[in-house]
C-alpha cells in the first residue's frame, strides 16, 4: 500500500520571497531617504559599479556615494543585523520557555549589558571604544550566573527557576547600574543615550565586529527550528522522545544570548524587536517554529532598518532613540498578543 | 522483555517505589493499578528513563540508565496521563514529533519518517484532521493523536498512562479496543488504570501496587479479589464474574445507625 507522506509546515514560498523583498525595500529606503534624497534606481547603478567587471557607472556625485556608501549603509545594515538577531532570539527564547511573552533579555542581557556600558562610561574616561565590548561581557556574565543560579536552585520546574533566577540577577545588575550612574551624574547623559539605543555612530567596523557573532548565532539557532518544536511538547515529552531538554535549552540560551549580547553592545537596548516580529510571524504566516525562526531574521532585519530610518526622519535633524519608536508600537502589539494568548 | 528487579525511586523524601520486582514478556498487556499514590505512574516513568532508580531496571537485556535518551527512546514511546498541547503544532507536524528518536540531532525528518508518521495518522483515523491546529481537537480526538505520536515513534513497547481517564464511556472503550488492534504489531503495552473493570477486560495481567510495592500480580480474576480491593482501596465492591470476565461494581457500605 503507498502511503502519503505528512508535510510539516516549513517556510512557504511565497512568504518566503515577501520576507526577502521586505528586507531589500528597508534596505533601499534606508539608503535612500535622508537630508539629500537618493532615487532606488541611483543607489543600484551605485552599487553595480562597485561591482569588477560590470562596467556600470555609477550617477551619484562623490558627495552623494560617500553619504550612501560610507554614512548610511553601515547604519543600514547594523540596524538590519541587529534586528534580525533579536527578532530570532526572540522567537527562540519563546520556545525555550514555552512562554510567547518573553523576550531575549529575559535573562539579564539588557540590565548585564546597561551595567558593563555604564561602568566603562562612568570610569573609562572619554573613550567609547570600550562600550561596546563592555557591555557584551556584562551581558554574557549576568546569563551565566543567572543559569548558573538556576541550575543550582533545582531540576524540577527547570525553566521556572531559571526565570526567576534571570530576574534575581537582572535585578540586581540593573541596582548597580544606577548606584553606578547616579554616582556619576556628569556621565548622565551618556549614559541615558547608550541605554535608550541607536545607530546614529555606526560604522563598517562596527558591522565587521558583530557579523560574525549574529551570523554563527541565528545560524544555531535556525538550525534548532526542527528542535524548539520538539520542546513545544514540555520538558518531560520531549525527553520520553530522546531529546536531551537540559543540553538543547543551554545550546539554545548559549547562541541566543552571545547574538543578543553583541546586538546589544553596539545598539544599546532595542526593546521589543523580539517580541513584535515573531508574533506577526505566528499570525500571518505559521506558528510552527520551522517557519517562525528563519523568517524572524529577516522581518526583523527589515523592520528595524525602517524603524532606524523613522528614527532619523521625524525630528530631522535631530534623532530619536530608536528604542522609543520600538516601545511605542511594540507596547500596544504586547497588550494585543497579551489579550490574545490564554 | 521488561525485568525490574529490587527497583527503588525516591521522589524527594517519599519512597514512590520500593525494591519491585518485576517482569513483562515480549507481546504482553500488563495493567498496573493501585490507589492514589501507589506508585503506578512512578513506575512507568522509571521504565521510560525519566526517574532515577536504584537497582536493575532492563529493557530487552539492556540497563534503562546506560541506554542513552534516543536509544531509550527508540524502545520506548510514553503516552502520558496529561500530555502537553502545543497549540501552534497541527495533528501532522505532532504526530512527526515521534519520529525525534530517529533523527539526528539537527537533521530534518526524511521521507521514510514522514510516511511513518502518515501511516500512523491513518492507523489512527485521522487523516482528516492532519492540517488542523492541535488546540482545536476534543480530548478524545487529542488521545488518539498522541497515541499516533507514540506509535510513529515504532517503538517495541508502549507506555500507556491512564489512557481512559480523560475521555466517557464510549471513547474508553474504543481508544482500548484500538490499543487491543496494535498489539497486533507485536507492542509489548505496559499501563496504568483506574477502572478496575476496563483493566480486568482489557489487560491479561493486572501488577497490584500499594505504597509503592507489588502486592498482588496474576490474571484479573485473581486479583481482583473483593478483599483485595477492600483492603488496598478501601472500597467496598462487588465483584462479578461472567463469561471468564470479571465485573468490579462499587457498592455503598451498609451503615448502622445507632
Amino acid at each position: 500500500m503507498i502511503y502519503a507522506e505528512v508535510q510539516p509546515r516549513g517556510v512557504p514560498r511565497p512568504w518566503g520571497l515577501c520576507a526577502v523583498a521586505l528586507l531589500l525595500l528597508a534596505l533601499l529606503v534606508g539608503l535612500g531617504v535622508g537630508s539629500i534624497g537618493i532615487g532606488p534606481g541611483g543607489i543600484v547603478e551605485s552599487a553595480l559599479s562597485h561591482v569588477p567587471f560590470l562596467h556600470v557607472r555609477s550617477p551619484l556625485s562623490s558627495v552623494e556615494e560617500a553619504i550612501v556608501w560610507q554614512l548610511r549603509a553601515p547604519r543600514v545594515v547594523l540596524s538590519a543585523l541587529v534586528g534580525g538577531m533579536l527578532a530570532v532570539a526572540g522567537a527562540s527564547y519563546q520556545g525555550v520557555f514555552r512562554n510567547p511573552l518573553v523576550d531575549p533579555y529575559l535573562l539579564g542581557v539588557a540590565a548585564g549589558a546597561g551595567l558593563g556600558a555604564t561602568l566603562v562610561i562612568a570610569y573609562g574616561g572619554a573613550s567609547g571604544q570600550l562600550v561596546p565590548p563592555a557591555a557584551f561581557g556584562g551581558a554574557a556574565i549576568s546569563v551565566a550566573l543567572a543559569y548558573a543560579l538556576g541550575r543550582s536552585a533545582g531540576r524540577a520546574r527547570a525553566t521556572t527557576t531559571l526565570v526567576l533566577a534571570g530576574v534575581t540577577v537582572a535585578t540586581f545588575m540593573a541596582a548597580a547600574q544606577t548606584f553606578v550612574q547616579q554616582q556619576h551624574s556628569n556621565q548622565l547623559q551618556n549614559v541615558y543615550a547608550w541605554l535608550l539605543g541607536g545607530f546614529s555612530t555606526a560604522t563598517w567596523h562596527d558591522v565587521g565586529v558583530v557579523t560574525p557573532y549574529i551570523a554563527v548565532s541565528s545560524a544555531v539557532l535556525v538550525m534548532h527550528r526542527r528542535v524548539l518544536d520538539v520542546l513545544s511538547v514540555g520538558d518531560e515529552e520531549a525527553a520520553s522522545l530522546g531529546v536531551d531538554v537540559g543540553r538543547v535549552r543551554l545550546a539554545i540560551v548559549a547562541a541566543a544570548t552571545i547574538g543578543t549580547a553583541a546586538a546589544v553592545a553596539v545598539s544599546g537596548l532595542i526593546a521589543f524587536v523580539g517580541i513584535i516580529v515573531p508574533h506577526a510571524i505566528r499570525m500571518l504566516v505559521s506558528t510552527s517554529y520551522r517557519a517562525v525562526v528563519p523568517l524572524s531574521f529577516v522581518v526583523g532585519g527589515a523592520f528595524l532598518a525602517l524603524t532606524d530610518v523613522l528614527a532619523r526622519t521625524i525630528l530631522s535633524p535631530q534623532e530619536l532613540p530608536i528604542g522609543v519608536i520600538t516601545a511605542f508600537f511594540g507596547a500596544p502589539f504586547f497588550a494585543f498578543v497579551l489579550r490574545s494568548t490564554r | 522483555m521488561i525485568e525490574l528487579d529490587g527497583v527503588s525511586v525516591s521522589l524527594g523524601s517519599t519512597r514512590a517505589l520500593r525494591e519491585v520486582s518485576l517482569e513483562v514478556g515480549r507481546g504482553e498487556w500488563v495493567a498496573l493499578i493501585g490507589p492514589n499514590g501507589a506508585g503506578k505512574t512512578t513506575a512507568l516513568r522509571a521504565i521510560a528513563g525519566l526517574v532515577p532508580y536504584a537497582g536493575a531496571l532492563a529493557l530487552g537485556g539492556r540497563e534503562v540508565r546506560e541506554l542513552g535518551r534516543r536509544r531509550l527512546a527508540r524502545l520506548v514511546a510514553l503516552v502520558p496521563q496529561l500530555p502537553d498541547r502545543p497549540p501552534e503544532l497541527t495533528v501532522g507536524e505532532y504526530v512527526l514529533l515521534g519520529r525525534t528518536p530517529h533523527l539526528g540531532y539537527l537533521a530534518a525528518e526524511r521521507p521514510a519518517d514522514r510516511r511513518a508518521a502518515a501511516r500512523a495518522l491513518e492507523r489512527l483515523e485521522l487523516v482528516r484532521f492532519t492540517d488542523r491546529l492541535l488546540g482545536s481537537l476534543s480530548g478524545g480526538e487529542l488521545q488518539r493523536a498522541v497515541l499516533a505520536r507514540a506509535l510513529a515513534q515504532e517503538a517495541e513497547l508502549l507506555l500507556l498512562d491512564e489512557p481512559t481517564s480523560a475521555l466517557d464511556l464510549g471513547r474508553q472503550q474504543q481508544a482500548l479496543e484500538l490499543v487491543h488492534e496494535l498489539r497486533e504489531d507485536g507492542l509489548t503495552i505496559v499501563c496504568t488504570m483506574h477502572d478496575l473493570t476496563l483493566a480486568g477486560q482489557y489487560a491479561e495481567r493486572l501488577v497490584l501496587l500499594d505504597q509503592g510495592e507489588v502486592v498482588a500480580d496474576g490474571v484479573p480474576a485473581d486479583v481482583l479479589s473483593p478483599e483485595n480491593v477492600e483492603l488496598f482501596y478501601g472500597a467496598s465492591v462487588r465483584v462479578v464474574e461472567e463469561d471468564g470476565h470479571v465485573y468490579v461494581l462499587p457498592q455503598r457500605p451498609v451503615r448502622t445507625i445507632a
